[in-house]
């Protein structure tokens, strides 16, 4: 690794020397040769110019934008007007709506169960692939297939494995007939008549198992970049297989952990393609006469006001729904680097 | 705690199914309470035969024997050893009492007892004021000192050292084998060093083992392998400057350089032989043979002299005084230190 760094640091050099004189020749050529003698904040600004240039306009100013609008009060997205300002009018209306709450509660699940678990199994999983010698590749093409399947078709595959119900015993998805197999009665696990918590629990299957791949990968690349020794070292010092796992292979790979830790949870919060495949695009279960289940994320429920552009005033309601979720997103992030400094071993 | 090796053969097998035999049927006894230095040149399966004796690799066959013990498919943690690799391999994110009490947490050793062992072997090896730094501050020596204490703060039975000071610098690598020499003596624990140069296994052992492709050359004392080599390999090896090999005969008692330069006498039978010359075991005689003294280097006390017998060149060693302003010096090498190697086998005659 080292050799590599060392090896695509001179290759890098030799480069952008090939580059800085085929810019000079080029400026030589045109007469501006002026250029070169300009300050070199200038010239590094001028060359970042592209990439300034799509970062502004897709990114900078639709964060700048939403933030604003979040402030408009009666704005119509059509003709673009506006009534006034109002400093947290949209910010209340949004928090004291119960269906915003219950997706802030659903999306807290997501992140706080579905994470954690998936990093503790990817992190097993890692282990025993990195453990084992016959078919290697195999195991790891398997594990890497969710990563490169799209989220909408693994969503409805997941949907097809939970369907079925009581009433109709011939069409029963994978889940029911293991169920039925040990002798229950089927469940309706997303269907219509199914439970918030039968639903939830489909959904943090999909979540850990969607989010294995990626966490596998990199913590298998990063188990296998420690130095064999140390396991040598500790295995004549006495410790178990289990404390070398403890001691020496979690604390070496800990920055790995904790990257991983922060993306997914950044990830998680923001989840919402999954909730459309497995339970419908509506995020609301029917379970009996009048009563229903609510399914919607964060996400799920800033683009449904998104969706209302009859109404004025539901684009700055949205947008202030996105800022909450971008201060949530922030404030958890910001936790973690706090911890992460006492628990990181760089 | 004497070690003895029976037979050990340890035979690796790559992917293609070629085999190389690291380890060819080395048998040895390591006396209890010594140091003593395996020597051999890179690939000669020196380590290998370490890490079996550490437990890390299985011997392919044979035995090994800790005293009375056949600890050869013992699991190395309950080997009672302490082994310090040749890049410490310290654990980077544990202090230096962690790392040095790891071997204690192992053991169910109450804390305040455990702490008292690794102030005691943090002393003993002079890093007691460097207990809570990170390994990654501290200097190759130290990193040293700290991998010994790991090894031994556990009090094992045998110490292992695989290539100690070859990450340290000239002047650290001379103070650090005094150092082990030092800790060996004081806890008069057998240990068994591995290293390739010959020097150093030479100022530090007691008894020296040289392998090599896995075969014992010979082990004895260090200076009485200098003197007495069993064959070819172990003369060349040991001694810098290196020894000097040249071809000749053997006519009627006489021992005869090809160029018919006769530098001494012997009773090994007539024939043609290899002799070897130690660079010092030459002497300014008035008796020798003429030397040109245009090619020569001052080191101080003595002064080397390159010159030609033959198409081969030699390297002598003499007293600078009876160099200094003469053209020419006559030679002669010193008694009984003509060494006679068989030119097929390379085993020592005389």
């Amino acid at each position: 690794m080292k050799e590599f760094i060392r090896e695509l640091r001179w290759t890098l050099r030799s480069k952008s020397h090939y580059i800085g004189v085929r810019i000079n020749d080029f400026l030589e050529r045109n007469h501006l040769r002026f250029f070169a003698h300009l300050p070199g904040w200038f010239k590094a600004i001028f060359f970042l110019l592209p990439a300034i240039v799509i970062l502004g306009v897709f990114t900078f100013y639709p964060i700048f934008n939403s933030f604003l609008v979040s402030f408009y009060s009666g704005y119509n997205i059509v003709t673009g007007e506006f009534d006034g300002y109002t400093l947290i009018g949209n910010y209340v209306t949004v928090l004291s709506e119960s269906g915003f709450r219950q997706a802030v509660l659903n999306t807290a699940l997501i992140v706080f169960v579905s994470v954690p678990i998936s990093i503790i199994v990817a992190l097993f999983i890692a282990v025993a692939m990195n453990s084992i010698k016959p078919l290697k590749g195999f195991f790891q093409n398997m594990f890497f297939l969710p990563y490169v399947t799209n989220s909408i078709a693994i969503g409805l595959v997941f949907a097809f494995m939970f369907k079925g119900n009581t009433n109709d015993l011939f069409n029963l998805g994978l889940a029911n007939q293991i169920v039925t197999w040990f002798g229950g009665t089927p469940v309706p696990w997303v269907g219509v008549g199914a439970t918030y918590w039968s639903a939830m629990t489909v959904i943090l299957i999909h979540g850990v198992w969607a989010g294995l791949a990626f966490k596998i990968i990199v913590f298998l690349s990063s188990i296998q970049g420690i130095d064999k020794q140390y396991y040598q070292a500790a295995q004549i010092d006495g410790a178990s297989r289990n404390k070398q796992f403890r001691r020496i292979t979690v604390p070496l790979i800990s920055p790995m952990i904790f990257y991983i830790l922060v993306t997914s949870i950044i990830g998680a919060f923001k989840t919402y393609s999954s909730i459309v495949a497995i339970i419908n695009t509506s995020g609301i279960i029917t379970t009996g006469a009048n009563g229903q289940v609510n399914l919607k994320t964060i996400v799920f429920f800033i683009y449904e006001y998104l969706q209302e552009t009859g109404r004025n005033g539901a684009l700055s309601e949205a947008a202030a729904a996105a800022i909450l979720l971008f201060l949530i997103i922030m404030v958890f992030t910001v936790i973690q680097l706090q911890v992460g400094k006492r628990r990181v071993h760089y | 705690m004497e070690i003895r090796l029976e037979n050990l053969t340890k035979v690796f097998t790559d992917k293609t199914g070629k085999q190389t035999r690291a380890v060819d049927d080395l048998t040895v006894t390591i006396p209890s309470g010594k140091l003593v230095g395996l020597l051999g040149p890179s690939g000669c399966g020196k380590s290998t035969t370490l890490f079996m004796i550490a437990g890390l690799h299985q011997p392919t066959d044979g035995k090994i024997y800790f005293g009375e013990d056949d600890v050869t498919r013992l699991a190395p943690e309950k080997r009672g050893i302490g082994l310090v690799f040749q890049n410490y391999a310290l654990y980077p994110h544990m202090t230096i009492r962690q790392n040095i009490m790891f071997p204690l947490e192992n053991l169910n050793i109450k804390k305040k007892e455990a702490d008292e062992l690794v102030y005691e072997m943090a002393k003993l090896v002079g890093i007691e004021d460097q207990l809570d730094k990170k390994p990654s501050q501290l200097s190759g020596g130290q990193q040293q000192r700290v991998a010994i204490a790991r090894a031994l703060v556990k009090k094992p039975r045998v110490l292992l050292l695989d290539e100690p000071l070859s990450n340290l610098d000239a002047r650290l690598r001379l103070q650090t084998r005094e150092e082990i020499k030092r800790i060996q003596r004081e806890t008069g624990i057998t240990t068994i060093f591995v290293t390739h140069d010959q020097e150093e296994a030479m100022s530090i052992s007691d008894q020296m083992v040289v392998l090599n492709f896995g075969v014992k050359q010979q082990m004895d004392a260090p200076q009485d392998m200098y003197n007495k080599p069993d064959n070819l390999f172990v003369a060349k090896f040991l001694g810098n400057p290196p020894i000097n090999v040249i071809e000749g005969e053997v006519k009627k008692g006489k021992v005869q350089l090809l160029d018919g330069t006769v530098i001494g006498e012997t009773k090994v039978a007539d024939g043609s032989y290899i002799f070897g010359l130690r660079p010092e075991d030459f002497k300014v005689d008035d008796n020798g043979f003429n030397v040109d003294t245009t090619d020569i280097d001052h080191t101080g006390r003595d002064t080397m002299i390159r010159f030609m017998i033959g198409e081969k060149q030699l390297r002598a060693l003499v007293d600078s005084e009876s160099v200094e302003g003469k053209k020419t010096i006559k030679l002669a090498v010193k008694k009984n230190k003509i060494h006679i190697f068989d030119q097929e086998t390379g085993n020592i005659l005389s």
